[in-house]
């Protein structure tokens, strides 16, 4: 298990309070202005042998991401935008950081900042945090009181502004040039790529989006090493994870462990095990909705990391355990994820809009057993045809969940259809 | 107007002739508009849409809309798609209380169907129905983002977690009689999203905390135990 000292989030319970005096006592804004004397270039260089991937669910190395912005100040402002709108079914932890670790994330902000070359940082704030998001705007004024902000933050000489930008309730602009759009004032209609943000992002100039727990990442790993952090965890998974485990477990938690700990050990140790024991568990959603259930034989032996759960056709995504026990419903499960991805299509592509309606539909008649044996393979044609067929991934996500549950799972689909024709052929009779 | 224009059924309902942003709300605007770079006004049509919503008793009448894209010199419709894309505009009128529960997948697994079921036997009405005497919307949301406390409900800005058919129903109930209403966050008396049998992590903390949480609860008269999740609570307990 990860020891205490190596976790970056030593407030994740909110035991201690949030504000400035506090968070300097556990080592937020320590050093800062030495980090920043440094330069850019050792900046970006020390995130890239850190090897941190993006936090957010796709794992995107963030040294790399930085080093995608133009060097040097050109004609347009760079930006730094933080994406915490976070509304992945499941995921929760960016606003336990919103609301215990709020300096880690300002501090983090800060040194993004200087290194991608902007002065200032949007962070979007899921619209429902909203005590969250007053939490955060506090700490921002402290900072800002305290000159860790402003024209000579931390009298490092670099000029740093922090904005809270609140979204309304719209899962999709979680998708970085959705929320782009969003934050410029308009619907939240992700763009096509290329261009990426860092050519062309938020009105037209350099942009970099990261997630809340990337940047409140990273002042800890800089003032600690990029050696420290490639020391935790498998190779090319370094670090350590805010996991959310949510659904049939003894105690539902948030936790910070290591990159490939082992799914059993994680929900053992923290999460005091599977309702009703291990061999009552049914299967895992490892990483959010959209990452493909892994049934109890994978969750037995799996290693919780990007690497690992993609050799089982899965996915480590936010980290967002949600776990199933032998009483649930399968279909219904997925059924519901279905309405969810329905609802929160945007409408602007033609294979979503009208795609994840249709997967919805026919998922409601398979969980009542009321389609036939033939429409499986239809259905799965679908998830196919909307797959990789829209701007953003949301068309992606959609479809996955509904393959992950007949990849291990059809013969109780089928089953349940037997049973209703059975069932419809006695009352016939 | 124009040709393209709002929904039919909200352009027909009742809708007030007239709105503006009150004295104090209208200094905020400028504070608002500030935060984005010159020229680039449109980007606080979001949160001047909140303001306004805010100031009408938790719903966006077209009167305000119209009003927003004058203030930012954007096309009316401009405005109306925002206030149609995005959920938490209410294009109708809610109740004092807007009461949203989530169904999706980690609440349905601990228990969300009970929680509905305490909230309609509450309010007396189904999703999407706000009680007689106005005093409550019944909402079904998706994930509010507080997981591994589900099953949860938000009420107005605050989020209540952890919740039973039975607790649900007893912050429900002090809310619609509106005194000493029920503090926000777990019903079952954790701290964020620690795991509720005690901390497995960071242990050392979690002692102090119990030692100096217990103090001041217990020194605080009740009324003042709301503000333990204002903004100022983590300056007070520095």
């Amino acid at each position: 298990m990860l020891r205490d000292e190596d976790r970056i989030y030593t407030n994740l319970y909110g035991f201690q309070p949030w504000a400035l005096k506090a968070a300097k006592k556990r080592g937020d804004w320590d050093g800062t202005k030495a980090i920043l004397d440094k330069g850019r270039d050792w900046i970006v260089g020390e995130m890239k042998a850190a090897a941190l991937r993006g936090r957010g669910g796709a794992g995107f190395s963030a040294g790399l991401k930085w080093s995608f912005m133009p060097k040097g100040e050109g004609p347009l402002p760079h930006y730094l935008v933080v994406n915490a709108d976070e509304g992945e079914p499941g995921t929760c932890k960016d606003r336990d950081v919103l609301r215990f670790e709020p300096h880690k994330l300002v501090e983090g902000c800060l040194i993004a900042g200087f290194a991608i070359g902007a002065h200032t940082a949007y962070i979007y704030v899921r619209g429902e945090y909203h005590n969250e998001a007053k939490v955060l705007q506090a700490a921002i004024d402290e900072a800002y009181d305290a000159g860790l902000l402003g024209p000579n933050a931390c009298k490092s000489g670099w000029a740093m502004d922090v904005y809270i930008h609140r979204g309304m309730g719209a899962y999709i602009c979680g998708e970085e040039s959705a929320l782009i759009q969003s934050l410029e004032g308009k619907k939240g209609q992700p763009r096509s790529k290329p261009p990426f943000p860092a050519g062309v992002g938020v009105w037209g100039c350099p942009t970099t989006v990261n997630n809340v727990e990337t940047i409140a990442d990273v002042a800890t790993i800089l003032r600690r090493g990029a050696a420290w952090f490639a020391g935790l965890g498998p190779d090319n998974n370094n670090g350590t994870k805010i996991f959310c485990i949510s659904g049939h477990v003894e105690t539902p938690c948030n936790v910070e462990e290591e990159l490939g700990i082992s799914l059993k050990e994680l929900l053992k140790k923290h999460a005091g095990g599977v309702r009703g024991g291990w061999d009552n568990l049914l299967a895992v959603i490892p990483g959010g909705a959209s990452t493909p259930m892994i049934p109890k034989d994978v969750c037995d032996d799996v290693r919780m990391d990007f690497d690992s759960l993609r050799n089982v056709r899965s996915g480590l995504g936010t980290a967002a355990v949600i776990v199933m026990d032998t009483s649930t419903d399968l279909v219904a499960a997925i059924t519901r994820l279905a309405r969810f991805y329905m609802h929160e299509s945007c409408g602007q592509c033609t294979p979503c809009r009208e795609g994840t309606g249709w997967l919805w539909r026919t998922m409601v008649r398979m969980e009542k057993g009321e389609a036939s044996v033939s429409e499986i393979d239809q259905l799965l044609e679908v998830t196919r045809q909307i797959e990789g067929h829209t701007i953003c991934a949301l068309g992606d996500a959609a479809a996955w969940p509904i393959q992950g549950l007949f990849r291990h799972f059809r013969p109780e689909v089928e089953k349940r259809i037997a049973a209703r024709r059975a069932d419809a052929k006695h009352r016939a009779a | 107007m124009s040709d393209m224009d709002l929904r039919e059924d909200i352009k027909t309902m009742d809708q007030p002739e007239t709105f503006a942003f009150s004295p104090e709300n209208q200094a905020e605007v400028a504070a608002i508009v500030a935060k984005y770079p010159q020229g680039r006004q449109r980007s606080a049509v979001m949160p001047l849409l909140d303001m306004a919503q805010r100031q009408s008793s938790g719903w966006l009448p077209r009167a305000a809309m119209d009003h927003v894209a004058e203030l930012l010199g954007m096309p009316p419709v401009r405005v109306y798609e925002v206030a149609t894309f995005y959920t938490m505009y209410n294009l109708k009128p809610v109740g004092r209380l807007h009461v949203q529960i989530c169904t999706n997948v980690p609440c349905w697994l601990r228990g969300a169907p009970e929680i509905v079921r305490a909230a309609q036997d509450v309010l007396g009405v189904a999703f999407g129905q706000t009680t007689e005497d106005g005093a409550a919307t019944l909402t079904e949301v998706e994930c509010l983002g507080a997981c591994a406390n589900a099953p949860v409900m938000q009420v107005n800005d605050d989020l209540y977690e952890d919740l039973t058919y039975d607790t649900a129903k007893a912050v429900l109930e002090a809310l619609l009689k509106g005194e000493t209403p029920p503090i926000a966050g777990s019903q079952a008396g954790r701290r964020g999203a620690c795991p509720c049998h005690g901390a497995t992590t960071l242990k050392d903390l979690a002692g102090d905390y119990v030692a100096q949480d217990s103090v001041k609860e217990s020194a605080k008269p009740k009324a003042k135990a709301k503000t333990a999740k204002s903004a100022e609570a983590g300056k007070e307990t520095t």
